[in-house]
């Protein structure tokens, strides 16, 4: 029942700019079946965030340790250019997901490494991977953009199944089973005890360094997924603009979502919503023709006014004023008599 | 109090000693490699297209082959990398710097430093909107604005016989980036001639594919009734075709696409039909790049713009050309 009510914000929030879209474009929520599949701005919506909502849900687990990852995007960036090489290689499409994952998890796992084996911040251990992952991208796509052409590659990120966008699927399976695992399994248990108190945690018998390094790689494993997406999308491998900032966008949908960045406490469905809100936000720019030139600003507007929404404190000063504490009440009128 | 001061003066007076012995040496072995060869420092915007890695690629090969020793500096799109790589040439004492700014304004500072540093600067490609001439040699590239009114030229002529009108939707190049600015205003200044144009939606795509195909699916959400799409690359163009595609259209024939530059990829949309009109930007500079360089480090006069020599291909040209085609 708390967890319903904490997300009724980012619900009305998304619902908010879902109107200001119908606004604009009569026909935003109709779906329809074209070319044997679900077509229509909602479906973009889902299509388009898939990548951003799998970043985010790895991104939450790391938070709710009380970490943070900036790495993801350039995991992003390694996964798909790996496995676009070996594609364009004429490696089967099987091999180059499984090297491109494995890669993934492999670089989460160093991070994990970093900051529970050595001590070192989360926001400097991930940071060392952020600035050289960019560099790893482009040495792998020596520096170009490789194009490739394989129909069962592009099913993972532009393809449809039953009619169905392909990648959508791909982030419910993984929301099923993250929430299977975090939320009927003790597991969320441990990663939020870890996020309380690392050394309480350990003290009380749980592997707090084993529990950080997995939600690292896990982190990467759905950044490398993502990154398979965004590359199978568009055929094409990007080293330098694949997922570029994604990390940013990332954090800001586990904070809408309601999760805190002091650890300790996630909700994955607060993610999703975040993740959403943020995509939705995105396709409302285009749609109703906000000019280039002024789409940051507006962008960094609604996002403030979604964060103050947000916050109970800034709830509390302006819609429940006459709630204040009775003491207030005779200054005021003193007030009004002298004026 | 007083022996603070002394040791203060002290301590100066070593360190300026220390610079100076720096400056002279460096200065010494700046001058003895300028004699053969030149070190040329060159700042790329980044690899953000097929037209990008073409024209890096034209750049190091040329340099190669010209004896000029190379410095390359990619800027991953941001200013600021620019700047700090621009620094890090003067500090290097390099004999010519080249640069393609990532954006129009904000460059003068820097330019300035350059001058007082006496390193000749060559713009390549996109231009600084600086009021100041004086801080650049000269500008190599292509006249962006011209690519705009050639493909507002080809559009005209395409509908000249058309009553209804003609609804355009545009794919603009990175927000604030000269090849955007410019290939916008002679599209538009062209086609404002006669009201029937309409262009009816304009984001900006980032030059890259993805975003290209974002982009358009929102177009075609929200603007039901699209005749023409005109992209500031052809990677946007190519995004935009898979979306359109996803619409259940025709790219070519149910909705027109006009793209600039002519990458490998483009080319051979150009010739399947799925792209209708694609102005030539080329990207291979590099060797122009390397005589100017020349000429510059040697102290001789070069005019303020070069113009890089382009065309334009139709589908039937498109097909001729594709075998022969390097990038």
């Amino acid at each position: 029942m708390a967890a319903m009510r904490r997300l009724i914000w980012p619900l009305l929030i998304l619902a908010a700019l879902l109107l200001v879209n119908v606004a604009f474009i009569p026909g935003f929520l109709s779906i329809e079946v074209r070319e044997g599949h679900l077509y229509g701005s909602l479906i973009d919506i889902l299509r388009f965030g898939a990548p951003l909502i799998l970043v985010s849900l790895g991104m939450t687990l790391v938070i709710a340790t009380g970490g943070i990852d900036l790495s993801v995007g350039s995991v992003v960036a390694i996964s798909g250019a790996l496995a676009c090489l070996q594609i364009s290689q004429d490696q089967g499409v099987f091999i180059a997901i499984v090297l491109a994952l494995g890669l993934s998890v492999l670089l989460g796992a160093w991070n994990g490494f970093l900051v529970a084996g050595i001590g070192i911040q989360p926001i400097i251990a991930t940071l060392i991977l952020m600035v050289a992952g960019r560099g790893l991208a482009q040495l792998i796509t020596d520096g170009q953009i490789i194009t490739v052409n394989d129909p069962a590659y592009k099913l993972i990120g532009g393809g449809y199944w039953l009619t169905v966008p392909f990648g959508v699927l791909i982030v419910l399976a993984v929301l099923a089973i993250t929430a299977f695992l975090t939320r009927r399994l003790a597991l969320g248990l441990l990663i939020e005890s870890v996020g309380g108190n690392a050394e309480a945690s350990r003290l009380a018998g749980i592997r707090s360094r084993g529990i950080i390094v997995m939600v690292y790689a896990f982190a990467a494993l759905c950044a490398g997924v993502a990154g398979l997406m965004i590359s199978s999308n568009v055929s094409s491998a990007d080293g330098n603009n694949a997922g570029l900032w994604i990390e940013l966008d990332a954090i800001l949908a586990v904070v809408i979502g309601g999760t805190s960045l002091a650890g300790g406490r996630f909700s994955l469905g607060g993610t999703v919503l975040g993740a959403l809100i943020i995509q939705t936000l995105t396709t409302t720019i285009y749609s109703i023709g906000v000019p280039p030139e002024t789409t940051l600003l507006f962008k960094a507007l609604v996002v403030a006014v979604v964060c103050l929404v947000q916050s109970p404190a800034f709830r509390d000063k302006v819609f429940h004023r006459r709630r204040r504490p009775p003491s207030a009440r005779p200054a005021e009128e003193k007030v009004r008599v002298t004026a | 109090m007083l022996k603070k001061i002394s040791l203060l003066v002290a301590a100066a007076v070593v360190l300026a000693g220390c610079g100076g012995g720096d400056g002279t040496t460096s200065a010494g072995t700046g001058t003895g490699a300028g004699d053969d060869s030149i070190v040329m420092g060159f700042s790329q915007v980044g690899a953000e297209s097929g037209w990008r890695t073409a024209n890096t690629k034209s750049v190091q090969e040329s340099a190669k082959s010209a004896g000029v020793e190379l410095k390359f500096s990619d800027a991953q799109q941001k200013q600021e990398n620019q700047i700090k790589a621009l620094r890090s040439f003067i500090q290097q004492k390099v004999d010519v710097i080249a640069f393609s700014p990532v954006v129009e304004s904000g460059w003068d500072t820097v330019l300035k430093e350059a001058q007082n540093a006496k390193i000749p600067v060559i713009l390549t490609d996109r231009a600084v909107d600086s009021k100041d001439t004086s801080l650049y040699k000269t500008f190599l590239g292509s006249d962006f604005v011209e690519e705009g009114k050639k493909a507002g030229q080809w559009l005209v002529e395409e509908y000249k016989d058309a009553k209804d009108p003609v609804n355009i939707v545009e794919l603009q190049g990175t927000t604030g980036s000269a090849p955007a600015n410019d290939r916008k205003a002679g599209f538009a200044e062209v086609i404002g001639a006669d009201p029937k144009f309409k262009i009816i939606a304009s984001q900006t795509g980032d030059f890259t594919r993805a975003k290209g195909k974002e982009v358009m699916e929102a177009f075609l959400k929200s603007n039901p009734d699209i005749d023409v799409l005109y992209a500031h690359n052809d990677d946007m163009g190519l995004g935009a075709i898979e979306a359109i595609e996803g619409a259940g259209k025709t790219p070519g024939t149910d909705i027109k696409i006009i793209t600039v530059d002519a990458v490998k990829d483009g080319m051979q949309a150009l010739a399947d039909g799925k792209i209708n009109y694609i102005v030539e930007c080329s990207p291979l500079l590099g060797p122009q790049l390397m005589d100017l360089a020349k000429k510059v480090v040697k102290g001789e006069q070069v005019p303020p713009r070069v113009v890089t020599e382009e065309t334009t291909f139709t589908q039937e040209q498109a097909k001729q050309a594709l075998p022969s085609r390097q990038y």
